[in-house]
């Protein structure tokens, strides 16, 4: 009998979007495959604030204190990611879940190969939706960048899957039910040993939200022509609460970071709004944001290649429209 | 210091994908391949390694014959040894690549072990966390930076709006991310050279797929969007049709 586990990030206590995606799949999966569900969370957050994980429809939310776990390894550290493989993995087999579901964040798609392995499943990561045939488990997975979509069929008793964010349905049910339990690392057979690699520091640049995560972006190219107009971006950016995004040529410009690139070698984004500016719509930039639900292109040449993926654009010279358009968002937002 | 770099060879970046006439994988006719570009970070670490403090270097990759170009370029970086596993058929999924490199790393033991955090076909990002946890290692994927000391590294991995510093006692398996190293150019006297080096062959040590690939499309054909041609005077149209029509904002 299957049995599905939602594994529940939560980073520096707080969880994203992502983590109310993958439990609301989780659901509608136990529903498709009339089988039980629950959700892990290993944080340091109290029972009432993991209660707020129920208005998504887990009625069991079972919960590992990380300082707890921590406490094993002693000394400084922030947490192990292998530690935190092996909890899951040893929680997973003794309660019989079949079926584990990880967000396809950075955090989890670092775990769920080490759980894949620990509890003997196969794995489909980054996947944006899964099916059931005939009791068969198969999942879709963006491949070549998002060039091609696989159907990927599980051959496996087991299988742990990562949920690509942005992209499954998080939705709130009527009534919370959820009930939480603790568990102890002692009953997981955790032990130093398990602390292979630790993580002692995380360092945020505050206040900025990443394009991977974010449900709006907006990329500027080398149509910007230098460092120093990236104001326009970020000041559009800031008016509509998006991500700044960008190229390659202009990271390798040196103009911004790589952490904002987007494309093939960059980070893969699918959110609900993608605004394109001086972005000429190269292909392994958009093997990194065709995905996205609604892309506007703003470039001053016709035959930009944007234009092809573009739902919405402007034929015009970036430096005329990008400040006109944040006047006209201002004004209805 | 032994150090092992796992590689792979993948369709150029600039392939336009077809699929082929299985309906499952892509028409390979007339694709580049190439060494996956995150590999080249991979090789181009441990080179420096070896450069700064002398190091038995490896490059290690499964797959069909074409495979070999792979390694064939890790020569030509500066790599010293390289280890073919040959597929015993051309369907393999990750479980089956992890298990064989495994298997292979296990004999060689090195003292750290390299790869792209991820090969740019299937973009799994799977293959180096599977095959540490099949060795019992401790593992670091999306590296931006590295400081190897006696028994113990310490690495930067990037992560959603920052990075996290690990420390990892070794033997350890790092995946590399863009921005740990610049890879170099091979020049012309280390690609004759590594023409005739030898690429030592090895028979595959597992072919037991979990997942299976049942089809393979191309994303759905988008409609033709509305592009405004007026410049500065469309702002005004594509916020309403933002708004009123693609109730976006
Ligand atoms: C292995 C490999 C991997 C790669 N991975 C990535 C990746 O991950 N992400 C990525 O983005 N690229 C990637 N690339 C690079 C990619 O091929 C392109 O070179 C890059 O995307 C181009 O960036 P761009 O669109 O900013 O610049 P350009 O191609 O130079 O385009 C600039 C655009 O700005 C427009 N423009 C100029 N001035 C104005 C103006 N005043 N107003 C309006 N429009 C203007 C121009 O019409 C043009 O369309 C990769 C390449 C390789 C070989």
């Amino acid at each position: 009998m299957a049995k599905i586990l939602a594994y529940i990030e939560s980073k520096e206590n707080k969880f994203k979007n992502s983590a109310f995606e993958t439990i609301s799949e989780a659901k509608r999966l136990s529903g498709i495959l009339g089988c039980d569900f629950a959700s892990l969370v290993i944080s340091n957050q109290s029972a009432d604030e993991l209660k707020v994980l129920g208005d998504y429809g887990p009625e069991e939310i079972f919960h590992l204190n990380l300082d707890e776990m921590n406490s094993i390894k002693g000394g400084n550290i922030k947490y192990s990611y292998s530690a935190i493989a092996k909890a899951v993995s040893e929680f997973a087999k003794q309660n019989g879940f079949t079926i584990i579901l990880f967000s396809g964040t950075g955090f989890g798609k670092a775990l769920s190969p080490a759980v894949s392995i620990l509890t003997d499943s196969a794995l489909i990561s980054d996947i944006t939706g899964i099916n059931v045939n005939d009791g068969i488990i198969s999942a879709t997975k963006p491949v070549y960048a998002g060039k091609a979509f696989a159907e990927i069929k599980v051959n496996s008793a087991n299988v742990v899957l990562s949920l690509r964010p942005n992209v499954f349905k998080a939705e709130k049910t009527d009534s919370n039910n959820a009930k939480v339990t603790d568990i102890t690392s002692a009953s997981l057979n955790l032990s130093a040993n398990d602390f292979s690699a630790v993580v002692t520091e995380v360092v945020l640049s505050q206040g900025k939200i990443d394009v991977a995560e974010a449900d709006k972006i907006v990329s500027g190219g080398r149509g910007l022509k230098g460092p120093d107009n990236f104001h326009l971006i970020e000041e559009l950016a800031s008016v509509i609460g998006a991500a700044t995004g960008t190229s390659r040529a202009v990271v390798d410009a040196g103009w911004r970071p790589h952490s904002e690139q987007v494309g093939q070698t960059g980070k893969t984004v699918s959110p609900g709004l993608y605004i394109a500016c001086g972005i000429s719509g190269a292909i392994q930039h958009l093997a990194g944001m065709s995905s996205s639900k609604c892309i506007v292109a703003i470039n001053k040449d016709k035959d930009a290649p944007i234009f092809q993926v573009a739902d919405y654009g402007i034929i015009g010279d970036l430096f005329e429209v990008l400040p006109v358009l944040k006047e006209e968002f201002k004004k209805v937002l | 210091m032994k150090i092992a770099v796992c590689v792979s060879l993948v369709p150029d970046s600039t392939t336009k994908v077809k699929i082929g006439s299985s309906g499952k994988s892509i028409d390979e006719n007339g694709v580049t391949f190439i060494l996956n570009p995150y590999d080249e970070y991979a090789v181009e670490e441990a080179v420096q390694l070896k450069e700064k403090s002398g190091a038995e270097t490896y490059a290690i990759s499964f797959g069909s014959d074409r495979s070999k170009e792979a390694i064939k370029k890790a020569y030509q970086m500066g790599i010293e040894k390289g280890i073919l596993i040959k597929a015993n058929s051309d369907d393999y999924d990750s479980y089956t690549v992890a298990k064989n490199l495994a298997d292979a790393l296990n004999e060689l033991k090195p003292d750290l072990i390299f790869f792209g955090k991820q090969s740019i076909d299937f973009d799994g990002m799977a293959i180096p966390g599977m095959v540490a946890t099949l060795l019992n290692l401790p593992f670091v994927n999306v590296v931006t930076k590295l400081d190897v000391n006696r028994n113990e590294v310490t690495a930067e991995r990037e992560i959603e709006g920052g990075k996290e510093i690990i420390v990892s006692a070794l033997p350890a398996i790092i995946g590399a991310q863009k921005g740990l190293n610049n890879p170099r150019y091979p020049n012309l006297k280390s690609i004759m050279a590594s023409k005739s080096k030898p690429i030592e062959e090895k028979n595959s040590t597992y072919s037991g797929n979990k997942t299976e690939v049942i089809s393979m499309n191309l994303p759905p054909a988008k409609g033709k969007g509305k592009i405004l041609e007026n410049g500065a005077e469309s702002a005004a149209e594509l916020v309403k049709l933002l708004r009123d029509e693609a109730k976006i904002i």
